[in-house]
């Protein structure tokens, strides 16, 4: 009697809820979001584009350093300077892809650590002996250091000009950018030789599978290189004091805006999956958020995030080009930036995360 | 009343089905340890970490650094021992103790089965697993053929607990008429071979899983205890929880029920489990010499025990309604929510940024957690409370043993629970750094503004 008793209850239980299912299951949600186009789409339309143009405006600074070396004038030297800058605005597309042959070779340390050490960078000039690729060298290479000699060797153009009749600047110069330029060709050569299909391929919901990892990095890299290294480090928002050497392109003076503005365009651009160079919209976190909304009815994560971007771009429009001046005159527009980009950690790091239900880590855990 | 308790007390059952338990758990266990170790989880979540979050009143249990090697080794050993019946009391007691010490060093590796397997240890100290089939029969040339039925009932009452009062917790607004958290779990799981892409991303079948998941529980214990649905029961159970370990990374949890549902068949399931490992080990045995079968296993100190497994039982009933005393919504405060078997109730994620201010100059500066905590400690440190406390006070007492004077600590933290957008989850105006741990309610955590129904 018992038993009958609880078969038909558990019977009738289940009964009632597959017959649930008939009144809100709409059919229509018959295929999961397609993971793979938007992988395909990173690499094909965002990630290898974006190293190819990194890579052809570094052969160009490589071109503009040897013709200034050559000809050390004030002429090369604004060419120079301004091959300098597109390359570095160029570069605030892929800092954040720290994947494959990019995460083994530290790439993005060797690339855009600040501030720069000019007491390492002197030290190198000095003795000639240096490994540029050594860990310990990380502070005096890359964009930051090219910065240092284009901008900071000395207090004005003709001196800057001058310290380049000292072959061992020429020479230190030469190796900076020649090896900025050889490591991205490593990084390029792998994605198009064979990482993009192992990429492509990855897509299970593991802690090593490419959406994972990319979303992990993408996501630290908007709350460090972004958030962290352009506004809350030089703001003070982690001491005690602000500090206006820790600005990124510190020696120029004039663009750490302008990077600022094209790294959050870029965390945008990639959010929504804007292929790189047109206006194309491909599968992205953008679309797999509303393929998700549809599954959970939930708040437009996507649209929320849209705005904060925007938000946080508006915040950053009214800063003083020179970030370093903005610190020391007025340091309130800048903890109020952070704070509009802090924001958007929150929305993507909980709720995005929560929504792709990311795994993270490999531990056991049974979420409670 | 009392002699119908004393007669059931007093009633005798075959000891093969505990001796079978015994097997089945010291081996698992020593298995788990084992799987622990190969994963370089003592190193991670043990010895690496600078700060461990302490369960409230165990704050004086410490790592032990690299002996914590030594402290897993002790506890795998203690379980082979407990397998084999060899001292079996003496290693029951050290399995215990050393696999409780283990899981009070950090309550961020909190898992409801870790508990379950100190609770069931602590249970297994007052019954004779070793009566039959062990190595101590040997030693003192003494087998028994029956044991108290109550033994093995408290066994099959600690499951039906588990089992009921995860199913009572599933009776929530939240799990039934809106199918959270399944509804974010399972479409996630889209690289499951043929039914990842589809049937995981139905609507229908994140409610048909919550549903039949919750019935699971409640009448699981019911279906084993009846004679004429145990075997289908135990099918049940398999699919289950295989289903689970395809789904959720719970490592050995289940595996662990399933053998663990064994206790309820008969003895004569369990005499044949034993004639099969006396097959296996027969090669490796050499000729035991005959010793006393006695029919009935007597406790020599009764009075003491039941009192304490009453007491127990009482505990374990009781213990996981203590939430009733607190007012707040379970799922977001968390009052009371760790120790009673809320297994897999909730997606929860949350992010906490520090801020250390002097309270003289106003002076502050914001903390980066990853400075002290690993990964995972962060992020369950982020959305449970207590958790957010001790880290608070931690960093109070770091920042002034540094040098920095009238240190305040806040938090500016953002929770998400079951896929409702992240809320601020504390007060970010109250110094945490002035606030104790204890089990009065917590009233710095910010209102939850939404309703979850049910138990």
């Amino acid at each position: 009697m018992i038993k009958k008793i609880v078969l038909s209850v558990f019977a009738i239980a289940l009964m009632v809820a597959c017959s649930k299912s008939d009144d809100s299951g709409s059919g229509s949600q018959s295929d999961g979001f397609d993971r793979q186009a938007m992988l395909t789409n990173w690499a094909d339309n965002i990630i290898i584009p974006a190293f190819q143009d990194l890579n052809s405006k570094l052969l160009t600074l490589k071109t503009d350093k040897d013709t200034f070396l050559a000809t050390p004038n004030l002429t090369n030297l604004d060419v120079l300077r301004a091959s300098w800058l597109e390359a570095y605005k160029t570069w605030q597309y892929v800092e954040m892809f720290d994947i494959g042959k990019a995460e083994e070779l530290n790439y993005a340390d060797q690339m855009n650590i600040y501030p720069t050490s000019v007491t390492l960078i002197q030290n190198n000039i000095t003795t000639g002996e240096y490994d540029l690729s050594n860990p310990n060298l990380n502070a005096a290479v890359g964009f930051p250091a090219v910065d240092y000699m284009l901008y900071g060797l000395a207090n004005n153009n003709t001196d800057i000009l001058t310290t380049y009749n000292n072959a061992a600047n020429a020479q230190y110069l030469s190796d900076l950018v020649d090896q900025m330029q050889s490591l991205t060709a490593i990084v390029l050569n792998d994605w198009t030789t064979g990482y993009r299909n192992v990429f492509v391929n990855s897509t299970a919901n593991t802690a090593t599978s490419s959406t994972n990892k990319l979303t992990n990095d993408f996501i630290y890299y908007y709350e460090k290189g972004l958030r962290a290294n352009k506004f809350g480090i030089p703001a003070g928002v982690f001491s005690t004091t602000t500090f206006n050497d820790k600005v990124e392109a510190f020696y120029n003076k004039e663009v750490s805006k302008v990077l600022s503005q094209e790294a959050l365009k870029a965390v945008q651009n990639f959010f929504v999956g804007i292929s790189y160079n047109t206006s194309v919209n491909g599968d992205s976190f953008s679309s797999y958020l509303n393929y998700l909304n549809t599954i959970k009815n939930g708040e437009d994560l996507n649209e929320l995030i849209n705005n904060q971007f925007n938000i946080a771009e508006g915040k950053i429009q009214q800063l003083d080009n020179n970030f370093s001046q903005q610190v020391e005159t007025d340091n309130t527009k800048m903890l109020q930036t952070y704070d509009e980009l802090q924001k958007a950690v929150v929305l993507l790091k909980v709720d995005m995360v929560q929504a792709m239900n990311i795994s993270v880590d490999f531990i056991d855990a049974d979420g409670d | 009343m009392t002699i119908k308790i004393k007669t059931y007390l007093n009633k005798t059952t075959n000891a093969a089905p505990l001796a079978v338990f015994r097997i089945c758990f010291g081996l698992m266990m020593c298995f788990s340890l084992i799987r622990f170790w190969y994963h370089g989880w003592i190193e991670k979540l043990y010895i690496q970490p600078k700060f461990h979050f302490k369960y409230y009143g165990f704050e004086w249990i410490k790592s032990l650094g690299d002996y914590n090697y030594l402290l897993f080794f002790f506890c795998g050993i203690a379980a082979l021992f407990v397998a084999l019946g060899f001292k079996y009391k003496i290693a029951i007691i050290a399995f215990f103790l050393s696999f409780t010490y283990i899981e009070l060093i950090d309550k961020t590796t909190y898992l409801n089965h870790y508990y379950f397997i100190s609770v069931l240890s602590f249970l297994m100290i007052f019954l004779p697993a070793n009566a039959r089939f062990s190595v101590d029969n040997i030693l003192r040339k003494k087998s028994y053929q029956n044991i108290p039925n109550w033994t093995i009932d408290s066994i099959k009452l600690l499951l039906s607990i588990v089992y009921i009062y995860a199913g009572i917790a599933k009776i929530n607004s939240d799990w039934l008429l809106k199918a959270m958290p399944l509804k974010i779990w399972l479409p996630s799981k889209y690289d499951l071979p043929i039914i990842g892409s589809n049937i995981m991303q139905q609507d229908w079948f994140h409610f048909a899983m919550s549903w039949s998941g919750m019935l699971y529980d409640l009448t699981i214990p019911f279906l084993l205890l009846y004679k004429r649905t145990r075997v289908f029961a135990f099918v049940l159970v398999v699919i289950f929880h295989v289903f689970t370990r395809v789904l959720f990374s719970i490592g050995m949890f289940p595996y662990i029920m399933i053998v663990a549902t064994l206790i309820f068949f008969d003895a004569s399931v369990h005499e044949k489990i034993i004639v099969i490992i006396k097959r296996v080990i027969k090669p490796f045995r050499r000729k035991i010499k005959a010793f006393q079968t006695i029919e009935t296993y007597k406790y020599s100190n009764r009075k003491l025990l039941i009192p304490i497994v009453a007491v127990f039982f009482a505990f374990q009933i009781l213990f996981p309604f203590r939430y009733l005393f607190y007012k707040n919504e379970l799922f977001w405060t968390e009052e009371g929510y760790r120790l009673s078997w809320r297994v897999m109730l909730m997606e929860k994620a949350g992010l906490a940024t520090f801020k250390v201010v002097n309270s003289k100059t106003g002076s502050y500066f914001y903390v980066q957690n990853s400075d002290f905590l690993s990964a995972f400690q962060e992020k369950q440190m982020s959305f449970q409370p207590d958790f957010i406390l001790e880290y608070a006070h931690f960093l109070g007492d770091h920042f002034t043993a540094q040098g920095h004077e009238n240190v305040q600590v806040f938090v500016d933290s953002y929770v998400a629970l079951n896929g409702r957008l992240s809320k601020q989850y504390v007060d970010p105006t109250v110094d945490l750094y002035q606030e104790k741990e204890s089990f009065k309610p917590k009233d710095w955590i910010l209102p939850f503004k939404d309703d979850i129904k049910g138990f």
